[in-house]
């Protein structure tokens, strides 16, 4: 009977030897294999004595647990190496590009018009629709503009063709006439604003013959031009996100508003660059008045105990004054570069509580 | 509007500065747009004596000064050869720039000797033409005396914007009006006194009745043995800082008082009138006029005109005619102070595009009660200026009725401006405006004067009493009944709106606002240019017809693009698109347009040319999110003419309800719009979509999830070719509703294996059990219901 030291240390040799796994079962066959010496010392265990046998088992028992432990370590061991190296011959450049995303934009006037309607919401307002192709009386008649009117003048207005029975449409030319259709449609109070397109027959540098306007239209009972002034202060505080705006209303002249007011926010002009509400310079940015009687009482409204006000504003106007976008006309152009540069993310969405802009 | 400082005062008797007046007449409505001074140019230079003007030693032309100015005493050399000892003229330091040729003058040394400034003409300075010899100013002229103040030019010119109602201030005295009721000044009073007739017109004067309302009032006087020349200084200085040009005496007085009082007048050569007289009376339709612009008109029936036997000889409230216009050999003038209405005069103006300013204040209004007394004050100053004898003034028609009392609360300026005005203030500023005002015992009563035809009821008056308080004593007051937390301002349709919006962004479209407007002829490559959409008055012919669909301006810009180097273009708009010309004709629609490859060339993965797979994904994907989805949904390829017939559908809603488009353009298409593909498109009509029912509660429908293994089994079908592979997916899933979760098409290939007209599609089915885990014969069963169930609807077998 060999001894059993002499013996462990024969098989765990080639264990500890062993370079690859190939070469780790070889080691293992030939200790614990069918022929292996280790499993051949435990077949003969039969020939021994009962007292030696278990002697002798025990040894063989011991060193087989010891034996197979140190398989265990060796392969986990090789098997660590293996995969380092195979993980070693996956490496590549991982500052080639990641693969391409394509990513939308808002355009500036839709984040705009977002932007207007959180503001106007927050204060009680909800959004309010009209057509932009209109009939003669819902743009200019019931507008306090008789036909004689020299903003009915064909310079100004696109009109469609005649129909046959002489009468004809035409598009809007401001979005006030969605303040006749809201009035038509319900009784009052009224708190609504009206975005939407208009068009003028008017091309150059500063004019497109298509823009966009915003309607604003409050009649209520005791409503006076303090409320307007309150309201559009707080619009262009919010909007133009700074503390103030430096504001100035100015008498003006509409048809359809009486009193009537221009309004203009201060601004600073420095070195190409736009402030909004401080410096000596004044931007006009809407215009606004009281509802002209006349107006109300076109929509069956007693001017004695309804009253309120109005106002329109140019919707690329303050997107071009806030986001400093140099040319009305681009626009409309949709040029990639210019929506990429001055569109928006899908994600920034306008919100009070989150913020209106980034 | 324009006006100088100067003009202003002879109205107005006030100490205000400037800068006082400027921010006043903007704060009460008067915008001023621009001031102009011209004294500023002028600033450098002063009135200078030639003390000695000796021979230069090099140079014959050239003389040498010894010249006396405000600095010391200098020495120039002058070229002029009127430079003579004693003379007064400008001086130019060293320094200045030369207003008439924008050059800085230098100090030079001319042949040899120094110069230290320059002598200068009038047309050097920027005033006049003249340029013969340097200015020669008066003797009495103060030596250092500013030049601007000499010749009378430092007088700013104001631009108002006024706003179309203010006819009065067409005139330099009805701002100055307005200012009085700022409390800016005190209005002086003008010479209301008659010029006595000497003897009586010659002239006769008659209103046709057809032409009645067109004139209702028209004053004629002769004026004869008139001498007619240029208009003194100071009244062609006016005349100039306005903007006109002095023509001669009797002209410009016409011009003068239409600036300065709103009174437009004409004058006629009485020796070119025919004997008959002057009759007013409207046009007889294809009559033409020489007018005093040098051009030819052809009038209509509509047209008032100012006619003797031999001809027109104006345009009523328009413009004179050239046959009796006055020269500087007229001897005998008659002169014109009529009222024209202001509609028919707009529409003449308009139809012959003449806009002059008697034309600009007749539309707007003139001053019903002023015709007369207007005569008289330019009788009274073409004889001071022309001499000459008046007759008495022949009139015919009537002042209409202008008179207007207005019931006015003055507690409705709090009510409707919101500020507090002082009912005494109130009164103040109305009587400033040169209302009349008596107190009743519960308004006042307003009598609107004559030149404020604007002011017809009582919210006129509180605008005038508020403006002219100033609208900086409005309070900010917030809006009330605000609520807590606000409901949400936006309508069903317009959520879905900003969420298309997004969405189609968030999948790498771009958002573009094209035009509401197109082509006819584009218009109708996409189902639309009709008629009835079709602009009168386009801006271009390209652009008169609305758009029947976005695509039709998406593609062009896509096209754009492309030509601007960006082959791959994502492109989407949401918007109008114009059906009719009701209000219900308008629909709301989101497109998109992808031309291109898919996605950039990478190192990972080849790119393809978009196709109508991205188009559908687009528009399903936007269905999708606008909570329109899976069973409800079918596809057809039906799709829109402007598609390509085989590579294009529509997804319906039920059996009729055409939700969207999509798919490749028709080639035909591209080519009208000058695109190169490839190019996909989609539209999806938003108003077409089921609105959103507002729900009784937000809560979910209950969940139930199992542990239960799901399985997935496929299946190969063949097929004929023409069977669509949506009916086959349909048949499949509705085989086993309870356990199928989910139909997918992995598999699509034609080849001769399969025979002619026969395609293979390859379903991967998901089981998913809610009840108990499947056996194998139950897998098989529904495994055979499939097979079965597809093979019914389309005459599909399992592949061997």
């Amino acid at each position: 009977m060999q001894d059993i030291a002499e013996l462990e240390g024969e098989l765990l040799s080639p264990v500890a030897a062993a370079g690859d796994l190939e070469a780790l079962e070889a080691a293992r066959i030939a200790a614990l294999g069918k022929k292996g010496r280790l499993t051949l010392l435990m077949k003969g265990l039969g020939a021994l004595d009962a007292e030696e046998r278990k002697n002798v088992a025990s040894a063989l028992n011991g060193l087989k647990d010891r034996l197979g432990a140190a398989l265990l370590d060796r392969r986990q061991a090789l098997e660590a190496v293996a995969l380092e190296r195979s993980l070693e011959a996956e490496r590549i450049d991982i500052t080639l590009p990641a693969r391409p995303e394509s990513s939308g934009r808002i355009h500036p006037v839709s984040q705009v018009m977002d932007e207007i309607a959180e503001i106007f919401g927050a204060m009680g307002f909800t959004i309010a629709e009209g057509p932009d192709i209109e009939d003669d009386f819902h743009n200019f008649t019931a507008l306090n503009m008789p036909p004689e009117h020299p903003a009915r003048q064909m310079q100004d207005t696109f009109y469609l063709r005649p129909r046959p029975d002489g009468s004809r449409k035409l598009l809007r030319t401001h979005t006030s006439p969605v303040q006749i259709r809201t009035m038509e449609s319900r009784p009052p109070p009224y708190r609504i604003i009206a975005p939407g397109r208009t068009f003028r027959v008017d091309s150059d540098q500063t004019h497109t013959p298509m823009f966009h306007q915003v309607e604003g239209l409050v009649i209520d009972r005791g409503i006076h031009m303090g409320h307007l002034k309150g309201v559009l202060e707080a619009f262009a505080r919010a909007f133009f996100e700074v503390e103030a705006v430096k504001m100035r209303f100015r008498p003006s002249y509409f048809p359809f508003t009486e009193p009537s007011a221009e309004v203009d926010i201060g601004c600073l002009r420095q070195g190409g660059e736009l402030r909004i509400g401080e410096g000596q310079d004044w931007l006009e940015i809407l215009g606004c008045g009281m509802v002209h009687p006349r107006v109300l009482r076109h929509v069956g409204l007693d001017p004695e105990e309804w009253q309120g006000f109005a106002f329109g504003m140019g919707i690329d106007r303050i997107a071009m004054l806030k986001y400093g976008i140099p040319d009305l006309r681009d626009f409309f152009e949709a040029d990639l570069r210019w929506l990429r540069h001055y569109g928006f993310a899908a994600f920034d969405v306008p919100g009070l509580s989150g913020g209106l802009s980034r | 509007m324009k006006l100088t400082l100067g003009w202003l005062k002879q109205h107005l008797e006030t100490s205000a500065p400037p800068a006082e007046i400027i921010d006043r007449l903007t704060a009460i409505g008067l915008e001023v747009e621009s001031v102009h001074d011209p004294a500023a140019a002028l600033k450098p230079f002063s009135v200078a004596e030639v003390l000695s003007a000796e021979p230069h030693p090099n140079a014959d032309r050239l003389k040498l000064c010894r010249v006396r100015t405000n600095g010391g005493t200098v020495q120039v050399v002058c070229g002029a050869p009127n430079a003579r000892a004693g003379m007064k003229t400008i001086f130019a330091p060293v320094g200045s720039t030369i207003p008439g040729t924008g050059l800085v003058l230098k100090p030079s040394t001319i042949r040899g000797v120094a110069s230290e400034g320059m002598l200068c003409s009038a047309r050097e300075m920027g005033i006049s033409d003249e340029h013969a010899g340097i200015l020669d100013l008066p003797a009495s002229s103060d030596v250092g005396q500013p030049i601007a103040v000499l010749l009378g030019l430092d007088d700013p010119v104001l631009e108002i914007k006024l706003t179309p109602n203010r006819a009065d201030c067409l005139g330099v005295r009805g701002i100055a009006r307005d200012l009085q009721a700022a409390g800016l000044g005190r209005l002086k009073p003008i010479d209301e006194s008659a010029v006595p007739g000497r003897f009586k017109s010659p002239v006769g004067l008659r209103i046709a009745d057809a032409a009645a309302s067109a004139c209702p009032l028209y004053i004629g006087r002769l004026v004869r043995g008139v001498t007619n020349g240029p208009s003194p200084e100071w009244l062609q200085r006016r005349l100039k800082a306005v903007g006109l040009r002095p023509i001669s005496a009797l002209v410009d007085v016409t011009n003068y008082f239409t600036m300065d009082l709103a009174r437009p007048l004409h004058v006629f050569d009485a020796d070119r009138l025919a004997p008959g007289g002057i009759m007013v009376r409207l046009a007889r339709p294809g009559e033409t006029i020489a007018a005093l612009d040098g051009r030819t008109y052809e009038l209509d029936g509509e047209m008032c005109v100012i006619a003797d036997e031999s001809g027109l000889q104006g345009l009523g409230g328009v413009m004179g005619g050239a046959a009796s216009g006055v020269t500087l050999e007229t001897a005998n003038v008659f002169i014109e102070s009529a009222l024209f209405d202001p509609v028919r005069t707009a529409a003449t103006g308009r139809k012959l595009g003449i806009l002059s300013d008697a034309r600009y204040r007749f539309e707007r209004g003139v001053d019903p009660a002023f015709a007369g007394l207007g005569m008289e004050m330019a009788t009274r100053l073409i004889l001071d200026l022309c001499g000459g004898e008046a007759s008495e003034p022949v009139i015919a028609g009537a002042e209409p009725t202008w008179q207007r009392d207005l019931s006015f609360r003055p507690a409705r300026v709090q009510q409707l401006g919101g500020l507090d005005v002082p009912e005494d203030e109130q009164v103040r500023i109305l009587e400033g405006l040169g209302c009349g005002v008596s107190a009743r015992p519960e308004s006042l009563d307003v009598r609107v004067p004559s030149w404020r035809g604007d002011l017809v009821e009582e919210a006129d008056l509180v605008e005038e009493v508020a403006r002219i308080a100033g609208f900086d004593r409005i309070p900010s007051v917030p809006l009330p009944g605000l609520p807590q937390v606000s409901r949400p301002a936006l309508g069903a349709t317009q959520r879905q709106v900003r969420l298309a919006r997004r969405v189609l962004a968030g999948r790498g479209l771009v958002e573009a606002a094209t035009w509401s407007f197109t082509s006819r002829k584009l218009a109708a490559l996409f189902g639309g240019g009709g008629a009835d959409l079709v602009l009168e008055n386009p801006i271009s012919a390209e652009l008169d017809a609305m758009r029947p669909s976005l695509l039709v301006n998406l593609i062009a810009a896509a096209g754009r693009n492309v030509a601007r180097g960006q082959d791959d273009v994502a492109l989407c708009e949401i918007g109008p698109i114009y059906a009719d010309d009701t209000p219900e004709g308008q629909g709301l629609a989101a497109a998109g347009v992808r031309r291109g490859r898919n996605q950039p060339r990478h190192w990972s993965a080849a790119s393809r040319d978009v196709d109508v797979f991205d188009a559908k994904a687009d528009a399903l994907a936007l269905l999708a999110a606008l909570g329109v989805a899976g069973d409800s949904l079918t596809v057809a390829a039906a799709a829109p003419s402007w598609y390509h017939p085989g590579r294009s559908g529509v997804v319906r809603l039920g059996p009729k309800t055409m939700l969207a488009s999509f798919g490749a353009l028709h080639p035909s298409v591209l080519a009208a719009l000058d695109v190169k593909g490839p190019l996909v498109g989609f539209e999806v009509h938003l108003e077409a979509l089921p609105k959103p029912r507002p729900k009784a509660t937000k809560a979910r429908p209950p969940l139930t999830l199992t542990e239960l293994p799901a399985v997935e089994r496929d299946f190969a079908f063949v097929v004929a070719a023409s069977v669509p592979a949506e009916q086959i997916v349909r048949a499949a899933r509705l085989a086993a509703k309870d356990l199928i979760a989910d139909v997918g098409v992995f598999d699509v290939f034609t080849g001769e294996a399969l025979g002619p007209e026969r395609k293979s599609v390859a379903l991967a089915v998901r089981l998913e059990p809610k009840v108990k885990t499947l056996t194998e014969a139950e897998i098989d069963a529904v495994g055979q219901a499939i097979i079965a169930a597809v093979g019914k609807a389309t005459g599909a077998t399992l592949r061997g």
